[in-house]
């Protein structure tokens, strides 16, 4: 598979169960050493210099990196501070919709967990946004938000690949799609 | 870069410790389970006052190193339930702050349980502190120390593991061994008075296996962060 992805373009990742969308995106996001071939972003090689592309990167999946006896704002803050980047922790909630909790996240249903795992994506102001099935466990008014997020941070030039089972709804922010089958690109049907 | 590090270890420490606060049972927990353990020793060795009192320090121990195998399995479970671990490798934060802070945070648990459980000890065994508080004191906090950077270290080689809670002691404990003889030697010759001055030089054998495992893990600790 070869693409390339223009600064500010958004990429839709299609594809069944297991078709490598994940494994694309954590390669993508350095959490994963490609086996083979190599990802470039601006010229740099993603792998061998991942130390100076981290910073650039943020990856939004399941897997929400959350510390669940902390409380939501007590999250944003630490990785906030981990990262050197400004906390801005109301206004970080309020993007999303969350309310300023001050109850452990092992509290929040799992639609605020995803509110707050996207929160936590955006506090690095990424130029490259990775989001792994944004729409997953978010109720209409949450898929709504996902997009709108997404639509105003692409114009601000963030650049956004998106991997989804929802085409429908990724389509408000991509141009751009690529189908997986067993980790190759093939035409979408 | 080195006062980014040094932030971003205190930074991990704070938030393991503000976890650990949050989360009291754990602590507590630990601190039950090494005290059901000088008990059983200090009940099941049926000796005499003298010999009782001689192994004080042996028990303190046992249950400070048995403890710490739950200890620093915890200190990882926090990390992975939602794949935190990956994500600061990503952030990113350096893996020496990683290492550091959350090492940082596992000797200050540890040397809380064991200045906890020292008056237990003391009492139970019959072994009051003859010799220097502030030496014993130093002895919990190079003892914590010397279980949790080696601790911290083999704890993340064995998080994925499906068998971690076994693989952990399997690791771990025939590699402190030194230090458990030290920090043991040092703390019966204190509460046994030390005459002769020896504890010092056991102190010196747990100092300098903490700069060994201090340095080494957290030059290694990188290579195995990234590559789990």
């Amino acid at each position: 598979m070869s693409f390339t992805v223009e600064r500010g373009d958004a990429l839709m990742l299609t594809g069944a169960n297991g078709s490598g969308k994940t494994t694309l995106l954590r390669c993508l996001a350095t959490a994963l050493k490609p086996d083979h071939g190599r990802a470039t972003w601006e010229g740099v090689d993603l792998w061998t210099d991942r130390a100076a592309c981290r910073p650039k990167l943020s990856l939004y999946s399941h897997a929400s990196a959350l510390w669940e006896d902390l409380s939501g704002p007590e999250n944003l803050r630490i990785w906030a501070q981990l990262g050197g980047y400004a906390p801005n922790i109301e206004a970080r909630l309020d993007e999303v919709g969350l309310e300023l909790r001050h109850e452990p996240v092992r509290t929040y249903s799992a639609g605020m967990r995803r509110r707050l795992a996207l929160a936590r994506s955006l506090l690095k102001e990424p130029e490259l946004l990775l989001l792994d099935e944004p729409f997953a466990a978010l109720d209409p008014d949450g898929r709504a938000l996902v997009v709108d997020i997404a639509n105003k941070r692409r114009a601000s030039g963030t650049t956004l690949i998106i991997a989804t089972h929802l085409p429908d709804e990724a389509a408000a922010v991509c141009d751009k799609r690529i189908h997986l089958e067993a980790g190759r690109a093939v035409a979408v049907p | 870069m080195i006062a980014r590090i040094i932030k971003q270890t205190f930074q991990v420490a704070y938030k393991d410790l503000l976890i650990e606060w949050r989360s009291p049972q754990r602590v507590s927990g630990l601190f039950f389970f090494a005290l059901v353990l000088v008990i059983l020793v200090a009940f099941t060795a049926d000796a005499s006052p003298g010999v009782l009192k001689k192994t004080a320090g042996g028990a303190l121990w046992l249950g400070l190193l048995l403890a710490s195998a739950r200890s620093l399995d915890l200190s990882y479970a926090i990390e992975t339930d939602n794949d935190a671990l990956s994500g600061m490798v990503r952030w990113p934060v350096h893996p020496a702050a990683m290492f550091y802070g959350k090492a940082l945070a596992n000797t200050a648990v540890l040397t809380l349980v064991g200045m906890a459980l020292t008056p237990m000890v003391v009492v139970m065994y019959n072994a009051p502190v003859q010799g220097s508080w502030l030496q014993l004191a130093a002895v919990l906090v190079l003892g914590g120390a010397a279980l949790a950077a080696p601790g911290t270290f083999y704890a993340l080689l064995t998080t994925r593991a499906r068998a971690s809670s076994v693989l952990l002691p399997l690791l771990l404990f025939p590699l402190v061994v030194p230090a458990l003889v030290a920090a043991s030697r040092a703390t019966a010759l204190l509460m046994d008075g030390d005459a002769m001055g020896e504890a010092g030089s056991w102190l010196s054998l747990l100092l300098a296996f903490d700069l060994l495992h201090w340095s080494l893990d957290g030059l290694f600790f990188g290579l195995i962060v990234e590559e789990r």
